[in-house]
């Protein structure tokens, strides 16, 4: 539908997931995958652990034992979110925000999946990573809509 | 998060003569990388939301990592700075540390 708001919020500032069941039914599945490819360290799952110094290998291996579990912890957290109130009638900001990290979680493994450049805006139909593409595509726009909840949301600045 | 107390003070030598040991207050830059998955949106929304930055600087900052390829998003000591890393890393951003030269 056209110029439907997904994340409107209602006069109690809840928000209202304008969801599709089919919608909905991806939100559902895609964070099951995602945790699975998490918890077995898949290839596709690196970028999702940064390295914090590139020319320091004994630091990083001190910062990858210090947050490594809690970086991943973080990031189950938002899948977790967002398995659990993906059928919510109303959820609030913190869950929102719970939303828009396990989205990023699903197009950063997405995205490494598909090995996506900067300037890739279609695939072709008859290409085996197409589907996976259309996916990838719904969860920016979904990023998107959160992100323009969420900042409107923000405190004001005079510049 | 590290409490009152903790911080670790800069180093101050005046000895002329200590050579390299000499290390007084050289800051950390957390940088941002550019990455072809993040959405420009998004990027400029976690600066905002754990810097406290005006969307004008937030956005600046965003177009600086996707036109130059990387930008230093904050400074200071380390223990502030692997903070800031790891929060970048919390929401999936490509961040690194370095001590600046």
């Amino acid at each position: 539908m056209i110029g439907r708001r997904r994340f409107a919020r209602d006069r109690h500032g809840r928000i209202r997931p304008g969801l599709e069941a089919p919608e909905r039914e991806l939100l559902r599945m895609l964070p099951e995958q995602a945790r699975e490819l998490v918890a077995h360290d898949d290839h596709s799952a690196q970028r999702l652990f940064p390295v914090a110094y590139p020319d320091d290998e004994a630091a990083q291996t001190d910062y990858r034992e210090m947050m490594g579990t809690q970086l991943l912890e973080h990031h189950q957290q938002a899948l977790d979110i967002l398995l659990a109130t993906v059928d919510a009638a109303t959820i609030d900001t913190d869950e929102l925000h719970g939303w828009l990290g396990a989205v990023e979680v699903l197009r950063l493994l997405l995205g490494t999946q598909l090995d996506v450049s900067e300037d890739m805006t279609e695939v072709d139909p008859a290409d085996p990573r197409a589907d996976q593409f259309t996916v990838y595509q719904y969860l920016s726009m979904l990023q998107n809509e959160i992100v323009d909840t969420l900042a409107a949301a923000l405190p004001r600045d005079g510049t | 998060m590290t409490g009152p107390g903790t911080e670790v003070q800069p180093v101050e030598i005046d000895d002329p003569h200590s050579g390299e040991d000499v290390l007084v207050d050289r800051p950390w830059l957390v940088i941002v990388w550019n990455d072809p998955i993040n959405l420009m949106s998004y990027v400029t929304y976690v600066f905002q939301k754990l810097f406290g930055y005006s969307r004008a600087k937030a956005t600046k900052l965003m177009l600086d990592v996707h036109h130059k390829g990387r930008a230093v998003v904050s400074s200071g000591q380390r223990e502030r700075a692997e903070l800031d890393v790891f929060r970048l890393h919390e929401h999936g951003l490509w961040a690194t540390m370095e001590q600046s030269s």
